[in-house]
């Protein structure tokens, strides 16, 4: 069955038809080809699918197409404003946050996530905000010293 | 960190905006979407497919089977023994048995379903030492026993060894399986040529010329038919080798049947169920040593799990065999490991390829001596750890390369405080009922690069641009390890300037040569070395340009740094952007080719002996950590980790790959366990196949070591795989140190805690059709 779904995405107005069992993730990634927000397990345990939809960190890949209806949702491709890397984008790159970056999508918008209700967290809320989402390559620590960073920055 | 030695990554831009595509990402016009059907059964002949019912279906544009693939059937890294489409018959779970290609993902599982396979089941292996037994069939027809490799190594005589110590220990470890896990899956689009019969082919790729030749042999085409385009790579550790050509095959077939591009993404389950594993090891350790804990004599028998595949477990068994016994000095030694043909699924490369298991063996080994011979194993270490000049169980010499195992472990141990600790610990678990607090060491010497494998060389082309800019392209590939920004720095060093000034050309067959495989922590060693090479080529075609100019009378006199050119003896200088200016009008060819060939290497097949590695690198790690004897949770709070890389060119990566590593080692030592049962996995997705998250362990602390080596680009050498074998072995000893008792397997899990084993039903030795 096709649906309707209207949202916002990165700032940006959508208006799209699109069949009923795709999950958010596909629509973002096929429907917009917006591709930087990546699929690792389709079962909401790895969190590379994170995105923030209505302020709120969620797997993409656990939300059905239709529930994206009049939602406001943030991906990667977000971040970036006219050109220049958000203080986070380049700390993480500063720092030794990325490697493959197959992760590196989701654990930005989980840490976005945490950033915007909580800017300044300490490295335990902050293990906290990112503890679902995996990353085989870092063994984490540059990612968590890049948000703490980050957070001081705000200050 | 020193900020000085911070470099900036030079693909972390495209990683952190959602710009770098991985295969995933890509798509193509009039593009169709694949899916592999897998065997019903471990073990099982094919009488017969029927797919007509699914060629039915709308959205359906073809389905293919071994029938279609147009040369030979099989791949192989060392041997041609692996089908991509089973033929005949399905040797374990993982098999693929036909494809589809259709519209969409979801037509494809449709006509999946539509298939038809009538099978016959046949007896089915899944216990090394059933399949040992003269009377189990043979699974492999094309060898002469179950028995597919045996590596034996020897020196002196154990017997005499044996006669001669003062106490003797013998003991048996088991290792598990275990999944690579990066979180991209494998990914694959096969696009058919405009010529004739060729095809391009984008992926997650690690080896792209070894897939070449496996996707060329079976198209039945030249290798230059075959284009492979490496796509951005989320991680592969070792596990997108051999496994991406079986898919690269399986997409090629694919796309000439349906004559469209043909992408195929699996899903995590698929990825699980299809691709090769870390080898299960069974471990049997007899050690000989004398009062005064000097080791005389060594006997080490193992066994290696391989699955119904070889792939590459001669290499990885023959690295076990080479460094069985540790870094220690060893006169009498006999080593024998066999790898074991099982119905199991089938093992491969995995970051340490061989080490990890006997490392555990080993240094578990050695604490537990120490023990019995009432010192601490850091004692025993000292006495017959390597030093300079030590000879290995293969009578190799260590020369020509700095001998750093004292020094790691002297790091490691001051860094950690491990000596107070140990005695901090003693009184806290004195005191505490429920928690019990342990430190344990560990220690290793790797050879670096492929050693006596087989041929070691490599390429890298460096293009100055007339702006001063620069291209590389190198014959190793960027895997997630941040090979492009150190191959970059290498450049940059020559010309004196910054490494922003580089980028790294996507990998492709077609534009460099073949450099062999990205595996054996060999890229900064030796691709770095080529990187090297060509730079140096076109700075001096630069350096005879400017000559006049700078009005040298040597070229010897010019030097390149901060991005200026300069004569040292007037001091006049110019720009690095002038001086390629100028050679760029003068008619130089400001782009070369750098080409690294290793040193020799050599090994006796028959007896184990010989120079296995040109060089080597030596490391220390050290886990501090709490056990809950309650729950059996282990919580490591401190991590040590101190490694010899020679030179630390990328230090922000060198950071990166010791973090990484060491949290990988935890995963292979307290949790990760691919659960076969009866061949077939059960854990096939991240919610029962754990690995760490960031909440699992408390910190680390790497300790880099820079003795630089002379066959390396700077004195750079190998870090990657050193720092994953380490961990499990600390943190039993660790576990030991805090519970007084030992363990024999990993992972050691809640229930080993507890219960002293593992809860796990137990798999069949074997079944009967």
């Amino acid at each position: 069955m096709i649906i309707h779904i209207k949202f916002k995405v990165n700032g940006v107005d959508y208006d799209i038809k699109t069949e009923n069992n795709k999950r958010l993730l596909d629509v973002l990634r096929d429907d917009l080809r917006l591709t930087g927000t990546k699929e690792g397990c389709g079962i909401g345990e790895c969190g590379a699918c994170t995105i923030i939809m209505d302020g709120e960190a969620v797997n993409s890949c656990m939300v059905l197409a239709g529930r994206a209806n009049n939602t406001e949702i943030m991906t990667v491709e977000g971040l970036e404003k006219d050109g220049e890397l958000s203080t986070l984008q380049d700390n993480f790159v500063k720092m030794g946050a990325v490697q493959c970056g197959f992760c590196t999508p989701g654990m930005l918008m989980s840490a976005k996530a945490l950033l915007m209700k909580n800017p300044d967290p300490t490295v335990e809320e902050i293990k906290e905000a990112i503890a679902g989402n995996l990353c085989r390559c870092t063994g984490y620590t540059q990612i968590v010293e890049a948000i703490k960073k980050t957070g001081e920055e705000n200050r | 960190m020193d900020e000085k030695r911070n470099i900036i990554r030079i693909d972390g831009y495209e990683k952190v905006t959602g710009r770098a595509k991985y295969c995933g990402d890509l798509y193509f016009d009039r593009m169709l979407y694949g899916k592999i059907l897998r065997s019903k059964y471990a073990h099982a002949k094919i009488l017969n497919i029927n797919y007509e019912k699914a060629l039915e279906i709308k959205g359906v544009h073809g389905v293919v089977t071994s029938w279609d693939v147009p040369g030979e059937k099989t791949i192989g890294a060392i041997r041609f023994d692996h089908f991509p489409f089973a033929t005949d018959k399905a040797l374990y779970s993982g098999d693929g048995i036909a494809a589809v290609a259709c519209e969409s993902e979801e037509i494809c599982d449709r006509a999946l379903e539509a298939i038809n396979v009538e099978y016959e089941e046949l007896p089915a292996i899944f216990d090394m030492f059933e399949a040992m037994k003269k009377e189990s069939p043979i699974i492999k027809e094309e060898f002469d026993s179950n028995i597919l490799t045996h590596y034996p190594l020897r020196k002196g005589n154990v017997e005499q060894g044996f006669k001669s110590s003062d106490l003797i220990l013998e003991r048996e470890f088991n290792t598990q399986f275990v999944e690579h896990a990066y979180i991209e899956t494998e990914a694959v689009i096969a696009v058919p040529g405009e010529a004739k019969d060729c095809y391009e082919i984008y992926g997650s790729i690690q080896c792209p010329h070894s897939t070449r030749k496996g996707v060329a042999r079976t198209m039945g085409v030249p290798l230059k038919n075959i284009r492979i385009i490496q796509a951005n790579m989320g991680g592969a550790f070792g596990g997108k080798d051999d496994s991406m050509t079986i898919l690269a095959v399986r997409a090629c077939v694919l796309a000439k049947k349906t004559n469209r591009p043909v992408k195929v993404v699996y899903s995590r389950e698929e990825s699980i169920i299809d691709t090769y594993k870390r080898h299960p090891y069974n471990l049997k350790y007899k050690i000989g040593v004398s009062k005064d804990g000097k080791i005389q004599a060594m006997k080490v028998l193992m066994y290696a799990d391989s699955g119904a595949y070889l792939s590459m477990t001669p290499f990885v068994t023959w690295r076990s065999v080479v460094q069985a016994t540790g870094p220690y000095e060893v006169e009498n030694v006999e080593t024998d490991i066999y790898g074991i043909a099982t119905n199991n699924p089938y093992t491969g490369a995995f970051r340490g390829f061989g080490s990890p298991q006997i490392i555990y063996a080993q240094e578990s080994l050695m604490d537990e001596v120490a023990e019995k011979l009432g010192m601490d194993g850091v004692e025993l270490r000292r006495i017959n750890g390597y030093k300079q000049g030590s000879t290995t169980a293969s009578c190799q010499k260590l020369e020509g390369h700095k001998v750093s195992l004292m020094e790691a472990m002297d790091k490691v141990i001051e860094k950690s405080d491990y000596f107070n600790k140990k005695e901090e610990f003693k009184i806290y678990n004195a005191k505490s009922e429920r928690f019990k607090k342990g430190i344990g060491l560990s220690c290793s010497f790797r050879g670096c690069s492929l050693g006596a494998e087989g041929t070691d060389a490599t390429g890298a082309i460096v293009s100055v641009q007339a702006d001063g800019s620069i291209y590389i392209l190198a014959g190793l590939a960027e895997n997630g390890q941040g090979l492009k920004t150190t191959f970059s720095k290498i450049a940059a060093d020559v010309f004196g300037i910054d490494v922003s000034n580089c980028s790294y050309l996507p990998q492709d067959t077609g534009f460099i040569a073949d450099g062999g495989p990205t595996v054996a922590s060999r890229s900064t060693l030796m691709g770095g070395s080529a990187v090297k090479l060509g730079a140096e080529i076109v700075r001096d075609r630069i350096k005879d340009s400017v000559k006049k100019t700078l009005e040298a009378s040597s070229l010897d006199d010019i030097v390149f740094e901060n991005g200026k050119v300069i004569n040292i003896k007037n001091k006049k200088e110019i720009e690095f952007k002038k001086a390629c200016e100028i050679a760029y009008f003068d008619g130089k060819n400001i782009t070369a080719y750098g080409w690294y060939k290793a040193p020799d290497v050599y090994w006796d097949e028959e007896i184990g002996q010989g120079p296995a590695y040109f060089t080597y690198v030596y490391g220390s790690q050290i886990a501090e950590l709490t056990v809950d004897t309650w729950t059996g949770k282990i919580f490591v709070d401190n991590a040590y980790a101190a490694h010899d890389v020679g030179n630390a060119i990328n230090y922000t990566g060198t950071l990166g790959q010791i973090y990484g590593g060491v949290v990988q080692g935890m995963g292979y030592g307290l949790f990760e366990e691919v659960d076969v049962q009866d061949g077939f996995i059960k854990n096939t997705n991240l919610d029962e196949y754990f690995i760490p998250t960031v909440k699992d362990f408390g910190n680390i602390y790497p300790i880099v070591i820079e003795n630089p080596d002379k066959y390396g680009p700077s004195g750079g050498k190998s870090l990657g795989e050193p720092t994953i074998e380490l961990m499990s072995s600390a943190i039993n000893n660790a576990v030991s140190n805090a519970m007084g008792k030992r363990f024999y397997k990993i992972p050691i899990d809640l229930e080993t805690i507890v219960t002293g084993k593992q809860l796990k039903r137990k798999q069949k030795r074997g079944s009967e059709a």
